[in-house]
Parts: structure tokens; C-alpha cells; sequence
């Protein structure tokens, strides 16, 4: 099958290894991750004020280039970019007035009204993929290994928008390791924010909020982290004391499915 | 105290002060309440009371992560984060408030650094 991908910007940059794995990993396993023409940036955070308009455009436009894709659903891999396009996707659902003006914005372009819809590449895996089917396709299984699935903010909240998991207890990266063969290490620091772009404005807050995930996995037993998230990622490895490595999802799946030499 | 404010802030955020029950849950489950001068629960009440400008002039509307664990807990559905987002917005819309500017930036950069940040910091702390 074919879906349309938003990369998003650090995709193309610091965290090209996410994009590539993501869609080596997708084509190995029957899908294709086709780029969205002339994309832009969705600006990383989905400003909750209902008057911000403009801010929400280049999730629009991408939502709307993505109907042309497909079966017109948009997927993406960086936790941020799925939060804001889903949340921006969501607004035309609840906000008549948002749909009026961002349609007085686009102009000539063809109307959008929230007819796309958003994913997540770990939903692919879990719905289209199944995790028994991902499991079958494993030639090296990450077996012995106790990885810590760190989910943070952006891929579980607000669970009434994002529907992504139970956001107090989600499981899927869990079950998406163990179909890799790995055993999931459950720590309560999960789904609590590492910092996020506090590392800007007060690194010192952002250390505190990543120390403590970190040491949380550390305490029960992680030999390794995963994340959906470029920024999470960088607190994790940067902003820390503790020295438990942090990799992207999508790269211990590459190394599962046998991706990337020995 | 400008009640201005405070209907503006209600409309921006959409966030419904008046059911806050004053149960602390949104404060009690901030991960960065250590840093803030007013709490998540704070923020509510005094939006609710009109007494906006207090919060607009006080650092902690630069400290909320929004990692929206106040909006998921909340047994009222109040969404505190929404009403925080709101008053930094007014606060960060006057003139001259732009709290992270581009010129921030140089200094800030490393070999690791995502783009993601960069531009969630702008589009938090900048108009």
C-alpha cells in the first residue's frame, strides 16, 4: 500500500536516521511512504488558543495534499509533527470558525474541512502491519534485551484528541517490542515530559524533568530507551546524568527486520 | 483587576474555569511546579477572579512544558495548560515581549540540537 509522509523538519536534518529507518523499515514490510510535495514545517507546537490561525497552516496544507495520496491519510513518524497535524485535523471538527478562516487563508487552493486523517507509523505497524504478522517478519530478534518504550507528552495527550493509546497505561510500544523479540521494561516515568523546549529557556528545568525519566528506567533494569521524538531524544541523551543510550523506534526495528548489514 | 483580560483569556483558551473544584490535581501532578512562581491551579483561580495581569508579568507562564498532564488529570475537565498557553499568548503578543527571540539562538546550538526545538520555542515564547 501507499500512504502520504510527512516528514516534518528535523527529519530532514538532525534526525535523518529516524526518516530513514522509518522508510526502509515501512517499504520492507509493504508499505510506501510517499513524501507530501513542498511540505512545510508544523511548527513543532500545536498552540491550543482559538484564535491562532496562521500558526496552523502548513498542517492544513499538508493535511490537504495528503487527500491526493493514497487513501488520504497522512502518516508520521516524529511524535510532534503526529501531535500537531492531529490536533490541527481535530479543530475542524470543533471550531466552525477556525474552518471558515483558514478557508479565507488558502485562497485559491481547494477547501479542506478535516476530511484527512492522521497517523502514526506505530499504528501502521499495530493495525495494517499486526504485530503477530511484524513478529513473523523478524530475522534477528532483539531477544535478552530489556528496552524501555519512552512514550513522553506528545504521542498520548490530549487522549480525548489523539486516541492514540490509554494515556496512563498505553501499551503498544510495549507489544511492539516484544514482537521484535525484546522484553519491555514498564517504568512509571513513561508518559511524563522529559523538558521538551525548556532546554531553551531553562536547561536546567529541562535536566531535572529528563534525569528523572531516565533514572526511573535506570532503577527498573533498561538496558536501552527507544522514542518517536527528535526532542525527547536530545533531552534524554544531552540534558542527563544517566547514561542508559536512547535510540529512535524505528532504528531496533531495522536492526529486527536485518536492516543495516551486521 | 481588568475583566477585559479575563473574557479574553476564557474565549482564547476555551478552557472552563468556573467548574475548577480547587482539588490542586492539575499542581499536584505538574512536573515542573518546582519552577513556578503561580501553579497550574493558580492560573484557573485567577483567571476566574479577573486578576490576569499578576500571571502575565510573572516568569511562570515561561515555565509551563506543556506536556498536558494537568488537561489529561483534571477530574473537571478544566485544561489548565489551555488557560496557561492563553495568558502567555496576551502576554507575549504586546510589544516588545517576545521572550525567545532569533537572536537567542547562536548561543543556544550544538551539534545535536533539533530543529524541533527551535521552532517550538519561537512558536511558545515568540509572535
Amino acid at each position: 500500500m501507499k500512504i502520504a509522509y510527512y516528514p516534518g523538519c528535523t527529519l530532514k536534518n538532525r534526525a535523518r536516521e529516524l526518516d530513514r529507518t522509518a522508510r526502509e523499515t515501512a517499504r520492507m514490510l509493504g508499505i510506501e511512504f510517499e513524501e507530501i510535495p513542498e511540505w512545510q514545517c508544523c511548527g513543532g507546537a500545536y498552540t491550543s488558543a482559538k484564535d491562532e490561525i496562521a500558526t496552523k497552516l502548513a498542517s492544513v496544507r499538508a493535511l490537504a495534499a495528503g487527500r491526493e495520496i493514497g487513501d488520504g491519510r497522512v502518516v508520521t513518524v516524529c511524535s510532534a509533527c503526529y501531535n500537531v497535524l492531529k490536533q490541527t485535523n481535530h479543530e475542524f471538527e470543533t471550531n466552525p470558525d477556525f474552518d471558515l478562516k483558514v478557508n479565507n487563508y488558502l485562497g485559491g487552493a481547494p477547501e479542506y474541512h478535516g476530511e484527512g486523517a492522521v497517523v502514526h507509523y506505530l499504528e501502521l505497524l499495530r493495525d495494517e502491519i499486526g504485530f503477530d504478522e511484524l513478529k513473523k517478519r523478524v530475522v534477528r530478534p532483539l531477544t535478552g534485551k530489556k528496552i524501555a518504550a519512552y512514550y513522553g507528552c506528545l504521542l498520548l495527550r490530549p487522549s480525548s484528541v489523539l486516541a492514540f493509546d490509554d494515556p496512563e497505561n498505553p501499551k503498544i510500544m510495549e507489544d511492539f517490542l516484544r514482537a521484535l523479540g525484546a522484553e519491555p521494561v514498564v517504568y512509571p516515568m513513561r508518559n511524563e515530559c522529559c523538558g521538551g523546549y525548556l532546554t531553551l529557556s531553562d536547561r536546567e528545568a529541562a535536566r531535572k524533568r529528563s534525569n528523572a525519566v531516565k533514572e526511573s528506567a535506570a532503577e527498573f533494569g533498561a538496558d536501552f530507551m527507544i522514542t518517536a521524538c527528535p526532542l525527547c531524544l536530545y533531552n534524554l541523551t544531552k540534558n542527563t546524568d544517566e547514561p542508559i543510550p536512547v535510540r529512535y523506534f524505528t532504528e531496533v526495528l531495522a536492526d529486527a527486520l536485518g536492516l543495516g548489514g551486521e | 483587576m481588568n475583566k477585559d483580560y479575563k473574557d479574553r483569556i476564557v474565549r482564547m483558551s476555551g478552557a472552563a474555569v468556573q467548574k475548577c473544584m480547587r482539588c490542586g490535581k492539575c499542581s499536584a501532578t505538574c512536573p515542573n511546579y518546582g519552577s513556578m512562581e503561580y501553579h497550574p491551579h493558580q492560573f484557573v483561580y485567577m483567571v476566574e477572579r479577573g486578576d490576569v495581569e499578576r500571571l502575565m508579568a510573572s516568569p511562570s507562564v515561561y515555565e509551563c512544558l506543556t506536556c498536558f498532564a494537568c488537561v489529561e488529570r483534571c477530574p473537571r475537565g478544566v485544561e489548565p495548560a489551555k488557560v496557561i498557553e492563553a495568558v502567555r499568548l496576551e502576554a507575549v503578543r504586546q510589544k516588545g515581549m517576545n521572550y525567545f527571540k532569533p537572536d537567542d539562538i547562536p548561543a543556544q546550538l550544538d551539534d545535536d540540537l533539533p530543529g524541533q526545538a527551535l521552532v517550538t520555542a519561537l512558536r511558545k515564547f515568540a509572535k
